[in-house]
């Protein structure tokens, strides 16, 4: 019977969305109506195929539920070497602005193509990597099968879809132009289904786990999902120009929509990339490193702190706008605040290797851990200091910004998944090792290297830019142009496009290690069953 | 801390907190010491600071701070200082007879300080951050003895001030090339695009030049003269030396002819003073072709 619902609820998507493609009144929208034309009819092609087998009852419940984690481990290497290509591609369409050829304007251009590098690194690279983790970590920390059967994998294809949909509408140019929310209002209400999906699928289980306490990876994961849903919903209120096309148009306007977004924004990267890849390296570094947490206090202190004030930094990034001055000191005020409980994540990640640094030496994936950690410190440090009002006149509007982002982007996120799909490849896979440790070395030193190339190229280039802005002559009249400037960053364009290359290198090392393991490395007897508590 | 590599089901000298997650345990190490108070520290120095700067919201508005400091009115102060550093000098350049500026040391040097900041500011969009302009784009180089509308000072100063072929200023330069695909016939334009190649170097088609001679005496000597070095008063360009505003090949010369052209320069009276446009004018005029 449910077959027959979903039969019925599939054919008339399929058919609706093809209805709207007809009557599409843009490129984007027409493109996007048949892409979701083309997934609903997939799916009912599916269940019609499989609507006469018959239905083996098998009880599961005792085992983990790890295809869709497997799934969303192969999304994160294949959209992570994609979003990094990318970013290399228009790393060097900065530095050499002939690469935004005249064949493909209005597609490929520097302006098309940066918001799917954003989009593709935080969240196809990086959402994928924190569903598929912590799908994987709330079942072992819980030892119970996620809840809710199939809805894990309507979870992992729906985000899929929503990847797509924002993809090819960034091209085709549908765009709300809200940085890291550029995707117009019908990717915006799929994403909210998907993502209360999500929060029900992890809820439950961990409703349902046999531990008595609930890990605390499991906070920060289901930090993550509830703030970034709040968030979501907010920043993208907007109403529809029309039902048949791409555009809409915000509810906020002026100064308060810019707020909105960058409350939006700057806790898409303290719940999205901080809290919930702060859950990630809560499970793997000491499982990894085989040692306990350093100290619950500090976990529970700096959870709490972390996820109160974070919330209340947004205003930072306006200082010297529209915003008024109060609203500007209490963005300042609350990052500053914001220091030491991001350092507590750092602390206990550091902290727990301490009686296993020499793993440093044998372990690449340690090191990889390790490195990770280090620049979620720095970049918690230059984060807050950034946010001082006196340097943010300097820092604001040039490079140095976006050294810092990709300071903890490749560093921190980047390092952490990656160490996160080392390990959990040959465990998914039922795998007795990696492929290869030397090519995890590998992969190890052109990652960093390519990083310190990035970030140092930027800090350079932005702070050179940010002095160039307000140097006088005696007069107080401005020496240099705003093309002068640009000029003057020729060399760090390069630099920072070689160390992206470095980056991308790294990236493809891993995916073909990580097929090599699945492939041929040797297999060891599955131990799938969950563990009840003790 | 314990030195050799443990395995978390041995114990060290601190105690777990005695859960086991898939094989995490958890220390129950107190919070560093550091840690605590840095935290304390940056709290007590958030407090004091939204003391002292605006930062708590009421109902009609927000806490002014004990330092009464403002984002606006520190940059109307220091808008203000500036302006009034620079008052008694601007007041003399705005007044001053225009040739007398590059005479006086101290008035030409602020100008051509003032004028570089309002070059880099409102011109180098068009005309580049150098003043080179841009090759073949109707941008004219600034930096070169050719000038269109005349390179002394005053002109300089009257270009800049009303702009060229612009609808706002009345006063603007005007001038305006028939577009001659409309009075002459193709071949006949070939000609005379030939005829204007050969004064200052090769024709392409040699054999064309001297019908296309006729061609320009009958049509285009008004303005460009009879020895094709044109007339500034009209803006009317020199065909003889090689420089092209917008590029001296035999094809864009036909579309030139063709099509004619029709550059356009903003006027600037209302949106710079007095004495930024005379800056700019002393900037410009001082960069190497200056008359």
């Amino acid at each position: 019977m449910l077959n027959y619902i979903k039969l019925i609820v599939l054919g008339l998507i399929t058919l609706f969305a093809l209805i709207a493609a007809n009557f599409a009144r843009d490129l984007a929208y027409l493109v996007n109506a048949l892409i979701v034309a083309a997934a609903a009819g997939g799916v009912f092609l599916w269940v019609l195929r499989g609507i006469d087998e018959p239905v083996v009852k098998r009880d599961l419940s005792g085992e983990y539920m790890d295809g869709v984690v497997r799934a969303g481990v192969i999304a994160t290497a294949g959209w992570g070497v994609v979003g990094f290509l990318v970013g290399v591609i228009i790393a060097f369409q900065l530095a050499f602005p002939v690469l935004n050829f005249e064949w493909a304007q209005g597609y490929l251009n520097f302006g098309r193509l940066r918001p799917l590098h954003t989009s593709a690194v935080i969240f196809a690279f990086g959402g994928n990597a924190l569903i598929a983790t912590s799908f994987y970590v709330v079942q072992r920390t819980s030892a119970a099968r996620l809840w809710g059967g199939n809805l894990a994998w309507f979870v992992f294809w729906g985000y899929q879809l929503v990847i797509v949909l924002a993809a090819t509408g960034y091209l085709l140019g549908a765009t709300q132009s809200k940085e890291y929310a550029e995707p117009e209002w019908y990717v915006d209400w799929w994403l909210t289904i998907v993502w209360l999906a999500y929060l029900a699928v992890f809820m439950g289980t961990l409703v349902k786990r046999k531990e008595p306490h609930i890990y605390v990876a499991n906070w920060f994961y289901l930090s993550f999902i509830i703030t970034v849903a709040m968030l979501h919903v907010v920043n993208n209120l907007s109403i529809p120009v029309s039902l048949l096309g791409s555009k809409s148009v915000q509810v906020f306007s002026g100064v308060q929509d810019a707020m909105v977004q960058w409350w939006y924004g700057h806790n898409a990267v303290g719940f999205f990339l901080t809290a919930g890849f702060l859950g990630m390296m809560y499970y793997f570094v000491p499982k990894q490193a085989e040692r306990p947490v350093f100290s619950y206090k500090l976990s529970i202190i700096h959870f709490w702190a972390l996820i109160f004030i974070y919330i209340w930094a947004g205003p930072h990034h306006l200082h010297y706008t529209a915003l008024p001055d109060w609203a500007s000191t209490l963005g300042m005020v609350f990052s500053i605040v914001l220091w030491m409980p991001s350092w507590g994540g750092m602390i206990n990640g550091l902290m727990t290797l301490s009686g296993a640094w020499d793993k440093l030496r044998t372990d690449p994936i340690i090191r990889m851990m390790v490195i990770s950690v280090g620049f979620y410190g720095m970049s918690t440090f230059e984060g807050p200091m950034m946010s001082i009002r006196a340097v943010n006149s300097l820092s604001h509007y040039t490079d140095w910004t976006i050294g810092h982002v990709h300071s903890g982007a490749l560093g921190w996120n980047g390092m952490i998944t990656f160490g996160a799909l080392y390990f959990l490849v040959p465990k998914l896979w039922n795998r007795e090792r990696l492929y290869s440790l030397s090519l995890v070395s590998w992969h190890f030193w052109l990652a960093t290297i390519g990083i310190i190339l990035y970030a140092a190229a930027m800090w350079v280039t932005g702070i050179m830019e940010g002095l160039m802005w307000r140097e006088v002559d005696a007069n107080g009249f401005l020496v240099n142009s705003f093309a002068d400037t640009v000029a003057a960053k020729f060399p760090m364009y390069v630099v920072r496009g070689l160390g992206g290359v470095m980056f991308l290198t790294g990236a493809i090392i891993m995916c073909y290690n990580l097929w090599m393991t699945v492939k041929s490395a040797p297999a060891v007897k599955s131990a799938h069953a969950a563990v009840p508590a003790e | 801390m314990a030195k050799q590599p443990q395995k978390s089901t041995k114990k060290p000298d601190v105690d777990t907190t005695g859960h086991s997650w898939d094989g995490i345990e958890e220390f129950n190490n107190p919070l560093p010491r550091w840690w605590l108070w840095t935290f304390y520290a940056t709290i007590f120095w958030a407090v004091l600071y939204t003391i002292a700067y605006p930062a708590w919201p009421g109902i009609k508005a927000a806490t002014p701070g004990l330092l009464g400091w403002s984002t606006r009115a520190n940059v109307q102060t220091e808008i203000e200082a500036a302006e009034a550093a620079n008052a008694q000098i601007n007041t003399q350049l705005a007044s001053v007879e225009l040739t007398a500026i590059a005479d006086d040391p101290e008035l030409r040097g602020y100008a051509t300080s003032a004028g570089a900041a309002v070059f880099r500011t409102w011109c180098a969009q068009c005309h580049g951050s150098g003043a080179a302009g841009v090759a073949a784009s109707g941008y004219p180089n600034l930096l070169d003895d050719d000038w269109l509308w005349g390179g002394d000072i005053e002109a300089i100063h009257t270009t800049i001030a009303h702009g060229i072929r612009n609808e706002e200023d009345p006063d603007a330069r005007w001038s305006q090339m028939p577009a001659f695909g409309d009075i002459l016939a193709s071949e006949e334009i070939d000609q005379v695009v030939n005829y204007v190649m050969s004064l200052s170097g090769t024709p392409q088609d040699a054999s064309l030049v001297e019908a296309g001679a006729t061609v320009y005496a009958d049509n285009c000597a008004s303005c460009h003269m009879d020895d094709g070095t044109g007339d500034r008063a009209q803006g009317a360009p020199n065909l003889t030396d090689a420089i092209w505003l917008y590029g001296g090949s035999h094809e864009t010369l036909m579309q030139t002819v063709t099509y004619s052209r029709f550059g356009v320069m903003p006027s600037w009276t209302n949106r710079l003073s007095e004495a930024e446009i005379r800056a700019v004018a002393t900037y410009v005029h001082q960069l190497g072709g200056g008359e």
